[in-house]
């Protein structure tokens, strides 16, 4: 037997980084991952340094969702890992591969409080896909593995991030460089083949409904089963809703599309969900954002379910026919059983619901509305920008605006709601698909809790833009509090926010301002000429504009409120 | 309709491995209601019987979640198996001289066995199915019941029988 080749564990870690081909990761430095930044200086792998963990985080998330690829970020023990906590919680909710790593305190103080140490791994199980920590001789025996093991989790099934946190005396100490050797995964499995019986009956359900509708979720995304989706809708001629996560997975611009549903969806998405008498639901999980009252929700509705995940199936609503199997796999399997399906009166109806229940607002302040400013971002891009958003009211505004026609476009925080997770997840995205116009939608009270990272951008020179849809308000909870808390305004001004515009220029970008409807797309044309930085505009929006179409939490589509007729 | 069905979950024997497990019980909000970890025939893998109350789609979603784990190998659901169920219990139950005659008596009957006398104490292990066992501790309220303990219950499937 050969003798065994012994390397730092530092080195390991990036040996595998590059068979895994990770091209940059998101590291932001400390204590106990000195080694693995020491190992750095002679790798070729590029680490970007965030201005704060969290950044890093949600960066790595972003360039997973643009790229299909597993994103990497790094951090230190104790005050760094836990600073990665919101932005592994929000891969979690959303199902993003994701490989997270973080330095652990020397093995012999591991549980003696000591310096910069934390729980990591504790605090992240229910965060987490799977998490190692390095401690015990049979993983160290098998580090390379363990990170081998990592990534094919993280993208594997169900994706999601995997942390492993390393300690200090492992990734400077030697390690064992092992050939790759993870059949160990004897207990993780990977649904099968769909049940062909099953397909076949879901074929037939298909052609046997009068109104049916399929609802697309982020696991067409995970699945990247786009081809499958638009050629299966062609074939049965199938309207189509999807979810916030599966924005751009159905082109928006196609007849059939029926928009998004629940809370903040379109008029027409919700009608057609109610009314429908089959629901092809694919890679989507029955959200109480989508669904509202579930006593109520689509209540003539047969279910076909087809979700990587079995625990999916049948959690929040009963599925006639239940599908464990990933999107790509099960939609082309139905595309092949089922027979061709001619349009009829149901798309008809829905066709012309939708042209007389368009989105709307009102434009009638002195300030502009902030849904123009989104509707003047999709004309000056084509909408064929990348879009990352915030969370709040600009997230919905982005959603309902900004029309895609392309997966992969889209960054947002849809499980956990980060607030601040649009500007970081952009710049990932921007790392991914250097070449792209990559737009991060924000609101003025989001943007700054992750406004340090516009250094990262200015460094790197990325030429993202951040569009701030600026109304002085924390908009979203205004809004609940204008319509379910008689307008007892609490916590919610932000008077005295920063002038955005120096704030910009402070940091190395340019920023501009523009108050004037007029000026909105001069203003962005100017922001698309920039290619060396990041842009940052602020729009100076009406303060009170609310969220339409709405159905109020808990309720359904009887209660939706619509949205006030445009004058235009 | 709420129901009491016990499962098995075979585990990798790896550290955390239990806080994984009633972690997901926790935060989902599934009840345990009794819960025994030992070691297996495989060194490599550890076995949790894992008793719990709640209607069969709570059931079955305990049993997918559960399955989902990185560390569990395999998730043996009881219902409507042909099972050997146990349980052992220590109750030390405070008699004076007078009444250990009928204390033993009692034992007797459930195939008890006194394990230990002390000064005005009496302790007793009993082995048997849960409901034996309840049957058990509800006849001892007549004694004062110092301390009880219970192991929770074990459960194994009955072997294939000729045809």
């Amino acid at each position: 037997m050969m003798a065994q080749e012994m390397i730092p564990g530092a080195q390991a870690l990036l040996r595998v980084f590059e068979e895994e081909n990770v091209d940059v990761f998101f590291g932001y430095p400390g204590g106990s991952v000195i080694p693995i930044f020491d190992a750095l200086y002679d790798s070729s792998i590029k680490c970007v340094l965030p201005r704060h963990e969290q950044g890093g985080a949600h960066a790595a998330d972003g360039y997973a969702r643009a790229t299909g690829r597993v994103g990497v970020c790094m951090a230190t023990s104790g005050p760094g890992a836990c600073n990665l906590v919101t932005g592994l919680a929000t891969a979690y909710m959303d199902s993003i591969p994701m490989v997270a790593v973080t330095g652990q305190v020397r093995t012999n103080l591991v549980g003696s409080d000591s310096f910069q140490e934390a729980d990591v791994t504790g605090i992240t199980i229910p965060i987490t896909k799977h998490n190692y920590l390095v401690k015990e001789p049979y993983q160290i025996e098998r580090f390379a593995d363990v990170v081998r093991e990592a990534f094919y989790l993280a993208r594997s099934g169900r994706p999601g991030p995997v942390l492993i946190d390393v300690p200090t005396d492992v990734s400077s100490g030697c390690v064992p460089w092992t050939p790759r050797n993870i059949e160990a995964l004897d207990a993780y499995e990977v649904p099968e083949p769909p049940d062909a019986a099953a397909i076949e009956r879901a074929a037939e359900m298909i052609a046997k409904a009068e109104r049916p509708v399929m609802m697309i979720g982020g696991g067409v995304v995970n699945g990247n089963a786009s081809d499958e989706i638009r050629e299966l809708s062609a074939k049965c001629n199938l309207a189509v809703v999807h979810t916030l996560m599966a924005k751009g997975c159905f082109p928006e611009s196609h007849e059939l599309s029926m928009g998004m549903p629940g809370m903040h969806g379109m008029a027409y998405a919700s009608y057609a969900i109610q009314h429908s008498d089959l629901l092809v639901v694919i890679g989507a999980r029955f959200d109480d954002r989508i669904t509202g009252d579930l006593s109520r929700f689509a209540p003539d509705a047969q279910v076909i379910h087809i979700d990587i995940d079995p625990a999916e199936i049948d959690k929040v609503r009963y599925a006639n026919i239940g599908i464990a199997c990933d999107a790509k796999t099960a939609t082309r399997a139905l595309i092949e059983a089922a027979t061709a399906r001619e349009r009829g009166a149901w798309e008809e109806r829905l066709i012309t619901y939708k042209r007389e229940h368009p989105l709307g607002y009102t434009d009638d302040d002195e300030l502009m509305a902030p849904q123009f400013v989104v509707e003047k971002l999709h004309e000056v891009t084509g909408g064929k920008a990348i879009i990352a958003t915030e969370v709040g009211q600009n997230q919905m505004w982005a959603a309902q605006y900004y029309g895609l026609d392309e997966p992969r476009k889209w960054c947002t925080s849809g499980g956990l709601g980060t607030m601040g997770y649009g500007h970081p997840a952009a710049i990932g995205a921007q790392f991914g698909r250097p070449g792209e116009l990559v737009v991060d939608i924000a609101g003025d009270g989001s943007i700054q809790m992750n406004m340090q990272e516009l250094t990262t951008g200015t460094i790197h020179k990325l030429p993202y833009k951040i569009i701030i849809l600026n109304n002085s308000f924390l908009g979203m909870v205004r809004q609940w509090q204008d319509m379910f808390y008689d307008k007892r305004y609490s916590g919610v001004d932000l008077t005295g926010n920063p002038d955005f515009v120096k704030l910009a220029e402070a940091h190395g970008a340019v920023g501009l301002r523009c108050g004037d409807r007029d000026k909105v797309v001069e203003t962005l044309e100017r922001a698309m000429e920039v290619d060396d930085g990041p842009v940052m505009v602020d729009f100076v929006v009406s303060k009170e504009q609310n969220v339409f179409p709405m159905i109020p939490a808990g309720k359904s589509f009887e209660n939706l409120i619509g949205c006030p007729m445009a004058r235009k | 309709m709420e129901i009491e069905r016990t499962i098995s979950v075979l585990v990798k024997n790896r550290p955390r491995v239990l806080a994984r497990i009633s972690g997901l019980f926790a935060r989902r909000g599934f009840n345990i209601d009794s819960l025994a970890v030992s070691t297996t025939e495989s060194e490599e893998i550890s076995r949790m019987t894992i008793s719990t109350t709640a209607d069969p789609p709570t059931l079955s979603q305990i049993a997918k979640q559960v399955s989902k784990l990185h560390d569990v190998v395999k998730v043996i659901d009881h219902t409507n198996r042909r099972t050997v169920e146990r349980e052992l219990c220590l109750i030390k139950t405070s008699v004076d001289r007078g009444q250990r005659g009928e204390l033993i008596a009692l034992c007797d009957v459930f195939r008890g066995d006194i394990v230990d006398i002390g000064n005005g104490t009496v302790m007793v292990q009993l082995i048997g199915d849960t409901d034996k066992i309840d049957a058990f501790v509800e006849l001892l309220a007549d004694y004062d019941i110092v301390e009880m303990v219970r192991s929770g219950k074990i459960v194994l499937d009955r072997g294939a029988q000729k045809e």
